[in-house]
């Protein structure tokens, strides 16, 4: 039997004001992560993969919407110190290792600024956990003194990750990682936040928009369209019968190194801009299968297979 | 049947100047595109696709780049030594080019209409109302719906994917002999960039021209090109037919990153890796520039510069160790 999720997230909503009207960024979002499990979370970029994950950590605050971290309701009602107390053990890695360090800080610093504000370590031991977190993502010990344009793609990205480790976090935001990595640097990355799970029994919310790179360090995988989860399931049920027709058409346009015999066609139009405008299914100004009742009612995420949900009229089983 | 050569780069060396002297960014890159062809030039971010590619028409800066050496032969004669004239009348002309960011080339303040326009008048000396009528027929033929109504927008009121169909719009508008394409799904998402590169097909195919299409995905290669050559470290490691390469690269780095590149169609968790970092090129490395990387690396790599070399039925590779043992097709 599964353990109770230790992240639980209910029906998530943030708009944005934009040009005067409101943009739902996030329309209704559920999911929950298991202890110890990456649950990754593709789409489009602008479908609102980030805001889903800032919010989460606490970068960003929800309109409307529950979160449970670590069996704790997290409100505008919770205390500040009970709110204090689950950050901790939840951080974020930032997608561009080259923006989301400072230029000026040395890597040992950096790596060590979040032990510096919890305080309560002793300079000995501060410079000790830091040579230990420079080991443990595959740095020399001796390389904390040098400033991040002293290091490759793939050695800030390690920088990030030490960092985000620095406070012993049990969950862990991964806001597109590799995704500005060459092929040989991203597999390099991959297999080090795998090496960690493993370690250290993390969790992940793995989010990016390159389904390949999902399927290799997701236990189960959630698509976004347009602020919304449109399917989710175990990774291996998603990438081999994915039930919706926009999972169809992202595996179908993934260009493949080995051809793959059953490819779906590919789509036409692009994401819509402005996500109140399309009535009914957002998808189906692009769905090849849309049909009436597409265009008037937004279909529910709902359970089509043991553990696999879609939003899709044409999986209504009649009540 | 054997395909005319349209352009080759032989033995082209582009230096920048550095802190320490001229560096160079590649070195003898040789390659050759056929008429009608998509040619795939692939590698990691550095490996120097870009500086070969804006070096067959000239475009580095001139204070700071030197051409060390190299021929660029394009209709009998050299790209790199043609008069100022010949070369304008190449560019946007006969060779044209499109670019990862199509907002870098595009003009903020005009309208679509105007930067579409702007060279058909220039160049076909067409009236304003013939460029218009023709700049609308070009939208339509990069498939922009509305074509009649969107000519009037700006850039910024269009989508990376449209902006990138403009581009193009404005690159066949001369029906080029070779497009050069640098990156030009690279900031798309996957559903946007399989539709540009069908796009770019479809083209290829109604005007009969070549494309070199420059990339760091070698499943767009895969799926795209008819030949490819593989970069790394400002040099040309590998060069074949597309199926040949991919099942059977000779160069250890190819290997590699094919190898490396996770696959959407198996439950693979732990992804092959290359060890160790994609050098600088100003970072010196005697011998073979993967040496440091190679597991397959012996005594005279580490000294010897490979040249590449025939592995046969037109596959090409700078590895003496895997040629010598006969890893061919
Ligand atoms: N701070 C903000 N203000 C206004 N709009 C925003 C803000 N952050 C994100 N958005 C908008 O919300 C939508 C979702 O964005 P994001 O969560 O970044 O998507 P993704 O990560 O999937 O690319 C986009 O349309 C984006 O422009
Ligand atoms: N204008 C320039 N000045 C100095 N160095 C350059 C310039 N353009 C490119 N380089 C260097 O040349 C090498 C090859 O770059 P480039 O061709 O852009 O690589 P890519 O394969 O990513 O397109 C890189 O190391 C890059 O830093
Ligand atoms: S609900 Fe309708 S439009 Fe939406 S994905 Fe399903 S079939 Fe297509
Ligand atoms: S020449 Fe030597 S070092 Fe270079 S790829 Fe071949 S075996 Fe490896
Ligand atoms: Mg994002
Ligand atoms: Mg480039």
């Amino acid at each position: 039997m599964r353990e109770a999720p230790i992240v639980i997230v209910r029906d998530l909503v943030k708009t944005f004001a934009a040009r005067g009207a409101s943009l739902r960024a996030v329309d209704g979002v559920s999911f929950d992560v298991g202890q110890g499990e990456t649950l990754g979370l593709v789409g489009e970029s602008g479908s609102g993969k980030s805001t889903t994950g800032r919010i989460l950590v606490g970068l960003e605050a929800a309109t409307s919407g529950s979160i449970r971290l670590f069996d704790q309701e997290i409100s505008p009602a919770s205390g500040k110190a009970a709110l204090r107390a689950v950050r901790r053990r939840l951080q974020f890695v930032f997608q561009d290792p080259q923006n989301s360090l400072n230029p000026r800080m040395r890597a040992q610093d950096a790596i060590a600024e979040p032990l510096d504000v919890a305080g309560g370590l002793s300079r000995a031991a501060r410079n000790d956990r830091v040579r230990e977190l420079l080991e443990m993502v595959g740095l020399p010990r001796s390389c904390g003194d040098r400033f991040p344009h002293e290091f490759s793609g793939g050695q800030r990205q390690r920088i990030g990750i030490a960092r985000a480790l620095a406070l012993k976090p049990e969950f862990i935001v991964c806001d597109e990682p590799v995704s500005s990595l060459d092929v040989s640097m991203q597999a390099q990355i991959v297999n080090l936040l795998l090496d960690l799970q493993e370690r250290l029994g993390l969790s992940y919310l793995f989010i990016a928009h390159d389904l390949a790179v999902v399927r290799s360090i997701s236990a189960r995988v959630a698509v976004m369209y347009a602020g919304s989860i449109v399917e989710i399931a175990p990774r291996h049920e998603l990438y081999t019968s994915p039930r919706h027709p926009y999972t169809q058409a992202l595996l179908a346009a993934i260009p493949r190194v080995k051809p793959n015999k059953a490819r779906a066609a590919v789509v036409t139009g692009e994401l819509p801009s402005q996500i109140d405008t399309v009535p009914g299914c957002t998808f189906h100004p692009r769905c090849p299968f849309a049909f009436e009742r597409c265009r008037a009612e937004k279909p529910k995420l709902r359970e089509i297979a043991p553990s696999h949900l879609a939003a899709c009229h044409l999986h209504d089983v009649p009540a | 049947m054997a395909q005319q050569t349209l352009l080759s780069v032989e033995n082209l060396t582009v230096q920048f100047r550095g802190d320490a002297g001229w560096v160079n960014a590649v070195e003898g890159v040789d390659f050759a595109v056929r008429a009608g062809e998509c040619l795939g030039i692939v590698g990691e971010s550095g490996s120097g696709k870009s500086v070969s590619a804006l070096s067959i028409l000239k475009l580095h800066g001139r204070a700071n780049t030197r051409y060390a050496s190299g021929t660029i032969r394009y209709g009998g004669h050299d790209l790199l030594t043609v008069s100022q004239r010949r070369l304008r009348q190449v560019r946007g002309g006969e060779i044209a080019m499109i670019f990862q960011d199509p907002m870098s080339s595009l003009n903020p303040v005009l309208s679509i209409a105007d930067q579409i326009m702007e060279p058909l008048r220039q160049h076909q000396g067409l009236s304003a109302r013939a460029a218009r009528r023709r700049a609308v027929e070009l939208l339509e033929m990069v498939r922009i719906s509305d074509a009649s109504r969107r000519i009037d927008d700006y850039p910024h009121r269009l989508s990376g994917g449209m902006r990138q169909r403009v581009m193009i719009a404005i690159a066949v508008a001369c029906r080029p002999k070779l497009l050069i394409a640098d990156e030009p799904t690279t900031a798309l998402d996957v559903t946007i960039q399989s539709q540009i590169l069908e796009l770019l097909r479809e083209l290829q195919r109604e005007i009969g021209m070549s494309v070199i299409l420059i990339t760091h995905d070698l499943g767009v290669v895969a799926e795209f090109a008819q030949r490819v050559v593989v970069m790394y470290a400002g040099r040309v490691v590998e060069s074949a037919a597309v199926p040949a390469l991919f099942e059977r690269p000779v160069h250890p780095y190819t290997e590699g990153l094919i190898r490396a590149v996770p696959d959407p169609d198996a439950d693979v968790s732990r992804l092959a890796t290359i060890p160790g970092n994609i050098p600088d090129p100003s970072t010196p490395i005697a011998g073979c520039r993967f040496n440091p990387r190679c597991s397959e690396a012996v005594k005279s790599c580490r000294t010897e510069p490979p040249a590449l070399a025939d592995a046969g039925a037109g596959h090409f590779a700078r590895c003496p160790p895997r040629i010598a043992a006969g890893r061919t097709a």
